[in-house]
């Protein structure tokens, strides 16, 4: 029984963990369909933001959920009013671009601060459940990213902001008429989608450590969530996540963590093929 | 009497809720030339779509030269001889006007005889000049006439135009117009327009669809006086001559 | 034949034959690879800039080029049939893969994703394969840490005599000419066109009764085919491959190349991949600054300033030369 629990905790840290990486992400491409290839280095840069800022005497909750946000926040909105801004509708460009923006990330990271940064430790401690313990952190995680979710869904849905956002994204130039400012709202909900992959790299630096190259291991993982999800940001992701979030944590316990891996890609592909438009293509078509 | 080229039995095509083309009933002679009209959502870009399997029927059957292909694949419809001018322009727009009958006519015809039927095509829609401009260059109505010719250069049995004439100027309509009737001295056509004026210069039997359904099938004359064709459709398109 | 590629054509062979007169050794082996990383180019260039199909994967088979001629060269020894099956393979799983995404209609971001899936998928499991149990007949795969020593290219039929460096350099610039001018007589025969009209309109070649689906899974196959045949160029180069030929980093590359040097033509991803690799080995024996740190200002400089890639705007530039030229009065 206790084996059962555990297993169900483990699936809800895969899921959280793939809706924290996938977010910001799923906001920025699904709402502007922008591939910005430097999504993995915006994790990064919240993990490090969230760790220096730690190291300097702030709150690590504060850093984590406040500094990290900001920081990144701000970046996004700077790199698209200088860079994507440019390269509205040119795919091709903007995958140079931001590929471009990555390496650039990286290296500047490497340059200031080398090639390894001390980290820290994830607090909360852990809960004993019958044989197996569990990491309180985690459950915090799982408490995060349903947040996140929620909180999208309600901001689009409920606030005229989410309203203008959406209705730019449809028609711009229908939007321009009514009188809102359609760069002001991409360079609102590119930041916006920065700032909630800063987050998300800021909670998730004590458990998974940052180096430079940290983003590389889930740039690929966000993207294939994002796009098998579909057009529907919060359905997509949610439900992408949560699918492939099982099949991934269940046959890691099957197998090892790496066939774990390869099952988390061979459900996106299997998905792809029976859905070519992603799972919001067919199933909740037309909700958020 | 030869038998039909075209029978549509109850063919139908539901989405969702609404049944875009209902219970249509059609029957096309060997060279026959129909025109198709009706106001905007009768259904009619939706039966050209059936007819070239680009959509699949919820029910009915459609029989060409005696073959049932419901539910065929879109090309192996083509291979088959249906041609299909869409009523949004779809065309290689990177590519030359001569590369279009080129690649029409090469799939059926070696190299040599594929070039030639371009050059004789290329004449019969009258832009041999603008033989090598790229075809995303080229004005509305000279791209309807490439698309025009592309299809023919096909050599397809029945050939199916959905607004052939728009955007066209009124000698443009004129040439369109000739040009079909030309095509349907070897050819059977279903001609989908709204230009009553190019659908006069052409017609013979006319089928009048709306909500999905047909509504009437008979001559101009006939149609252009018939009470509830005019209520739903000339009467506000302005039936004067 | 435009003057274009005779030019090529004729600058390669240049190339091809006077370089082993005026390079040493170690510079010999770097044109080498650089040779052979310019087939794999060609394999995405003809793919996604002719065919029109976000391949975001082509490592998957430069890399499952280079393991089955690694497994097929150990076991027996010699190289001939290692360099066949490393092409067939490929090409075969190409094949498969195509089939798979083209008959169930999957196009553009989301076949992006699975074929970057498909190379992730091969990283993932051949990085795991270190231990005496991960073997395939008496070749070890060895895991992350790749196979070495692996038998280089001899005459075929003769094992004991391997190919110099400056014999292996005739060799893969042989392969790099047959490749180019291969591809540019298949783009420019009837199913070479009827590749582009699908890139151009996928609907209206259907509707002239071509089978989109299978010109699609067609000119995958044949760029699956080449990539693994740079594959075996490579393996053979080291005498080494390792789990990264299927990496996010090689398969990113792999799409760098094609966009620096121009999507849509053929000499384009060879300028580009050449212009990358030479950069990168330049900018790795330098200490200044961050190499990533360069390349990512290279990029986002070459994409504000030069967004056609190299070939088109050269191709541009010399357009706007020629009106210039044609609109002075005459002399």
């Amino acid at each position: 029984m206790d084996l059962v629990a555990v297993l169900g905790l483990e699936i809800l840290n895969g899921i959280a963990s793939l809706v924290l990486i996938s977010v910001g992400l799923a906001i920025i491409f699904g709402m502007m369909r922008v591939i910005n290839l430097a999504h993995g280095e915006f994790l990064m840069l919240g993990g490090y933001a969230a760790i220096i800022a730690t190291s300097h005497g702030v709150n690590i909750w504060i850093s984590m959920l406040v500094v990290a946000p900001i920081v990144v926040g701000l970046i996004g909105i700077v790199a698209e009013r200088l860079i994507i801004r440019v390269l509205y509708g040119r795919m091709i460009d903007t995958l140079l671009a931001t590929w471009g923006l990555s390496l650039f990330f990286i290296g500047l990271v490497t340059t200031i601060f080398g090639n390894s940064v001390a980290g820290i430790g994830a607090p909360l401690g852990s809960v004993a459940v019958g044989r197996y313990s569990i990491s309180l952190y985690r459950l915090f995680l799982v408490g995060v990213a349903a947040a996140m979710v929620v909180a999208i869904y309600a901001v689009l849905r409920g606030t005229r902001a989410g309203l203008l956002a959406r209705a730019t994204m449809e028609n711009p130039n229908m939007a321009a008429a009514l009188g809102v400012s359609p760069p002001r709202v991409y360079a609102t909900t590119f930041g916006v989608g920065a700032a909630l992959t800063g987050l998300a790299g800021g909670v998730l630096a004590p458990i998974s450590g940052v180096l430079p190259t940290v983003g590389a291991a889930y740039v690929a993982k966000a993207f294939i969530t994002v796009i098998s999800g579909g057009t529907a940001i919060v359905a997509g992701t949610a439900t992408a996540a949560g699918l492939f979030g099982t099949v991934s944590q269940l046959v890691t316990y099957l197998t090892t963590p790496v066939i774990g891996e390869a099952g988390l890609l061979v459900a996106a592909i299997l998905l792809l093929r029976v859905l070519p438009h992603g799972i919001t293509g067919r199933i909740f078509r037309g909700s958020l | 009497m030869t038998p039909p080229v075209l029978e549509t039995h109850g063919l139908s095509i539901r989405f969702g809720g609404v049944e875009a083309v209902r219970d249509v009933n059609l029957c096309l002679a060997e060279r026959e030339l129909r025109c198709l009209i009706g106001p905007n959502g009768a259904g009619k870009s939706t039966l050209f779509k059936l007819l070239t399997g680009q959509l699949q029927p919820t029910a009915g059957r459609i029989v060409f030269r005696g073959q049932d292909i419901t539910g065929h694949h879109t090309h192996a419809i083509a291979r088959r001889g249906i041609g299909i001018k869409t009523q949004v322009p779809n065309l290689f727009d990177g590519l030359t006007v001569r590369e279009h009958l080129w690649i029409s006519a090469r799939r059926t015809n070696p190299a040599r005889r594929a070039r030639e039927i371009a050059d004789e095509i290329l004449e019969r829609i009258r832009l041999t000049g603008l033989a090598d401009s790229a075809v995303g260059r080229l004005a509305h109505g000279q791209r309807q006439w490439v698309e025009l010719g592309t299809v023919l250069a096909g050599n397809p049995l029945l050939i199916l135009l959905d607004e052939p004439a728009a955007g066209m100027t009124h000698d443009e309509v004129a040439r369109t117009a000739e040009l079909v009737r030309d095509i349907n001295q070897t050819h059977a056509l279903i001609v989908v327009e709204h230009d009553m004026q190019f659908v006069r210069m052409i017609a013979r039997t006319v089928t009048v669809m709306h909500q999905g359904a047909v509504l009437v099938e008979d001559t101009m004359a006939r149609i252009l006086t018939n009470r509830t064709v005019r209520d739903i459709y000339l009467g506000k398109h302005g039936g004067g001559a | 034949m435009s003057p274009g590629i005779v030019v090529t054509a004729i600058l390669m062979i240049g190339v091809a034959v006077g370089t082993p007169l005026v390079v040493d050794q170690f510079e010999l082996l770097q044109l080498t690879v650089f040779a052979s990383m310019c087939i794999l180019a060609l394999s995405l260039g003809v793919v996604w800039g002719y065919g029109g199909i976000l391949c975001f994967g082509q490592s998957a088979f430069f890399g499952l080029g280079g393991y089955t001629y690694a497994v097929t060269a150990v076991n027996r020894g010699e190289s001939t049939l290692a360099i066949g099956l490393g092409i067939v393979v490929p090409a075969l799983f190409a094949a498969l893969l195509g089939y798979f995404m083209f008959y169930g209609r999957l196009s553009d971001v989301y076949l992006g994703v699975i074929t970057l899936s498909v190379t992730l998928i091969f990283f993932n499991l051949v990085n795991s394969t270190a231990g005496d149990a991960y073997r395939i007949g008496s070749a070890r795969l060895n895991g992350f840490n790749g196979m070495p020593s692996l038998p280089t290219f001899n005459v075929p039929g003769d094992p004991g005599r391997l190919l110099d460096p400056t014999e292996t350099f005739y060799l893969v610039m042989a392969l790099l000419l047959i490749v180019y001018g291969g591809l540019h007589l298949l783009l420019a025969s009837h199913f070479g066109r009827v590749v582009v009209a699908v890139r151009e309109n996928e609907t209206r070649c259907e509707l002239l009764g071509y089978d989109v689906r299978q010109v699609k899974l067609s000119i995958f196959t044949i760029g699956g085919g080449i990539a693994g045949l740079a594959g075996c160029l490579f393996a053979n180069w080291g005498a080494f491959v390792s789990p990264t030929m299927f990496s996010l980093s090689m398969t990113s590359q792999i799409i760098i190349w094609v966009i620096v040097g121009g999507l849509g033509t053929l000499v384009g991803p060879i300028i580009g991949c050449l212009i990358m690799q030479y950069l990168a080995t330049a900018l790795g024996t330098q200490q200044l600054a961050n190499t990533n740190l360069i390349f990512g200002v290279i990029f986002l400089a070459f994409v504000l300033l030069v967004p056609r890639g190299i070939v088109p705007s050269l191709g541009v530039l010399r357009a706007r030369w020629l009106r210039a030229r044609s609109s002075r009065p005459a002399a």
